[in-house]
């Protein structure tokens, strides 16, 4: 792994890495302002795939020759990175996934399924990402629970005190909150919704997607029962993530997918569930993409996920004051010292999808709609924003383009 | 011409700003709504029949959404004035697409037929006339309110 850890992040030097950087578009060099979306890839994490298919490949944790036990290990290796990156007890409470929202299915189907009933409340919040919200939703009908939302403010704060109230004397069975907002970039303070949940009996399930590629996850400080994480925010591959859950609450649950792989025993009657992680990964597992993960974790680690929280914390102050600048323009969410880089905003006059279409004429790619955040949307008062959102190859010279291509907006629909 | 000019041509912005055909029809004899959930692009269209029963009279239309949508729809209640509910409905959309005469990617494609989308389902429903399975389709994307 060929990065020298630094105090402090050099984002031109990094970029080096990156090689979607190489290309142009409309002729100039691609301002990629979309990373809370999906991040770009680093070469060393494109590398370790390509070295682990032409060197390790064969299916897991089956094959008794040697080139099965080096795939084998390929994943185990990749999971204690997942384990370690945040600080899980142990490798197994780590479960493969496609992504966050399948984390989050499975808790919801396995978990609650099985424990939800009517009279029983899953807690939300407007804030949710839809993959935090449409399946607690979702299995609460199914399930006859009661489905609940916790207001926001417009710049993210989640109203905390009003948790007692909105419970009321009823059963809260699940709560069910995002750690960092994908809109406004604001981090909720989990450990005190978690302590809240635990003590009403609840649950906590904290989706963690667009926290984890911005800041050191620790789930053992946070003090949820279950933690989703997604690949390919965090320069990982699409198509992996994982969920972390407290192994005596996996251990009690029903498996989520059945099939090859998760099994003890199969019988014409009957068949019993093997160990953890096993019992939820069924199916061959995405093996080059845990790998891929596993190297975009030391490349995090490497740079520091300090240091990386610290440089977008300047980048959002620099975005907004060179936003200020700019009449009609406006911005939600929290001052930039609380926020990942993320900075929604609106043109007053011009839609959302015009502002990006007139951006991307220069090659500065941002996010127009409601970011699977309808209902944070509705509280906002809006249909849709703009979104522009920084990662760690971001480079001050990028948001000057998008503050140029702004005043290119504003001239062009003359307002 | 710059790239910007052309997609964001004079006649579109100034559809946009100034739509033709705005407002809601009271009384109509057609109507329907829709939606393009992607950004969020809303269009309700309202039609008033002459005495034939079958000439489109008057057009009115309300939404919000992007430029592309709202001066697209905007030109469609132009195009359409004074013509059959049966040649509106068979209406192929590049005819629309031709008069809007800009450069469109997939998904601004689908702010550009809105309108028409709604349209046809509109007629649909007052007329009765065919819903080619085309536009039945688009219709479920767009989530095109089938209710009155």
């Amino acid at each position: 792994m060929a990065v020298t850890p630094a105090a402090k992040l050099d984002a031109q030097k990094l970029r080096a890495d990156f090689p979607i950087f190489e290309q142009t578009f409309h002729g100039r060099p691609l301002a990629f302002l979309d990373s809370a979306a999906s991040s770009q890839k680093p070469r060393q994490v494109l590398d370790a795939m390509t070295h682990f298919y032409e060197t390790s490949y064969a299916n897991v944790h089956r094959g008794v020759y040697e080139l099965a036990e080096r795939a084998t290990e390929g994943l185990e290796h990749a999971r204690e990175r997942c384990r370690a990156f945040v600080n899980a007890p142990a490798a197994h409470e780590i479960i493969f996934v496609r992504n966050a929202t399948e984390a989050i299915n499975l808790v919801a189907y396995a978990w609650g399924l099985a424990n939800l009933g009517p009279g029983d409340v899953v807690l939300v919040t407007e804030l949710e990402h839809h993959a935090n919200f449409v399946p607690w939703q979702y299995i609460a009908g199914k399930t006859g629970a009661e489905f609940r939302m916790l207001p926001v403010e417009p710049d993210g704060t989640l109203h905390l005190e009003q948790l007692d109230e909105l419970a009321g004397d009823c059963n809260v069975k699940v709560v069910a909150t995002g750690y960092v907002s994908n809109v406004l970039g604001g981090a909720n303070d989990v450990p005190r919704i978690a302590a809240w949940a635990h003590e009403r009996g609840a649950i906590h399930v904290c989706d963690a997607a667009q926290a984890a590629p911005h800041k050191r996850v620790d789930v053992q400080a946070l003090g949820s029962d279950f933690v989703a994480v997604s690949g390919h925010k965090m320069l990982g591959p699409s198509g992996i993530g994982f969920l972390w859950g407290r192994s005596e609450i996996l251990r009690a649950m029903d498996p989520f997918m059945t099939g090859g792989h998760m099994i003890r025993r199969v019988r014409e009657n009957e068949s019993t569930w093997g160990e953890l992680p096993h019992k939820f990964e069924a199916g061959t597992a995405p093996m080059a993409e845990a790998v891929g993960l596993g190297a975009a974790i030391d490349y995090l680690e490497a740079v520091g996920l300090e240091a990386i929280e610290q440089y977008e914390h300047e980048l959002v102050a620099y975005a907004l004051d060179r936003l200020a600048e700019i009449p009609g323009v406006t911005t939600w969410g929290p001052p930039p010292e609380r926020r990942a880089g993320i900075v929604s905003f609106d043109v007053e006059g011009v839609h959302p999808h015009d502002v990006a279409q007139i951006l991307d004429l220069d090659a500065v790619a941002i996010r127009a709609g409601h970011h699977c955040c309808q209902p944070l949307m509705h509280r906002l008062g809006v249909a849709a924003t703009n979104r522009a959102s920084f990662y760690l190859y971001t480079v001050p010279e990028e948001i000057d383009r998008l503050a140029a291509g702004l005043w290119r907006v504003k001239e062009t629909f003359g307002v | 011409m710059s790239e910007l000019d052309q997609l964001y041509r004079e006649v579109i912005l100034d559809h946009y700003k100034n739509p033709r055909g705005h407002g809601a029809l009271e009384p109509h004899h057609a109507h329907a709504e829709g939606q393009n959930p992607l950004c969020g692009d809303e269009v309700s269209i309202f039609v008033r029949f002459a005495e034939d029963g079958e000439t489109i009279d008057e057009i009115g239309f309300e939404g919000r959404g992007c430029a592309i949508s709202q001066a697209a729809t905007s030109m469609l209640t132009e195009m359409v004035k004074g013509r059959k509910a049966a040649d509106v409905a068979a209406l192929p959309k590049d005819e629309l697409l031709e008069e809007i005469g800009i450069p469109l990617t997939p998904i601004r494609l689908k702010c550009a037929i809105l309108g028409l989308g709604v349209l046809k389902v509109a007629l649909h429903r007052a007329k009765g006339t065919p819903l080619p399975e085309e536009w039945q389709g688009l219709a479920d994307e767009l989530q095109i309110d089938d209710e009155d």
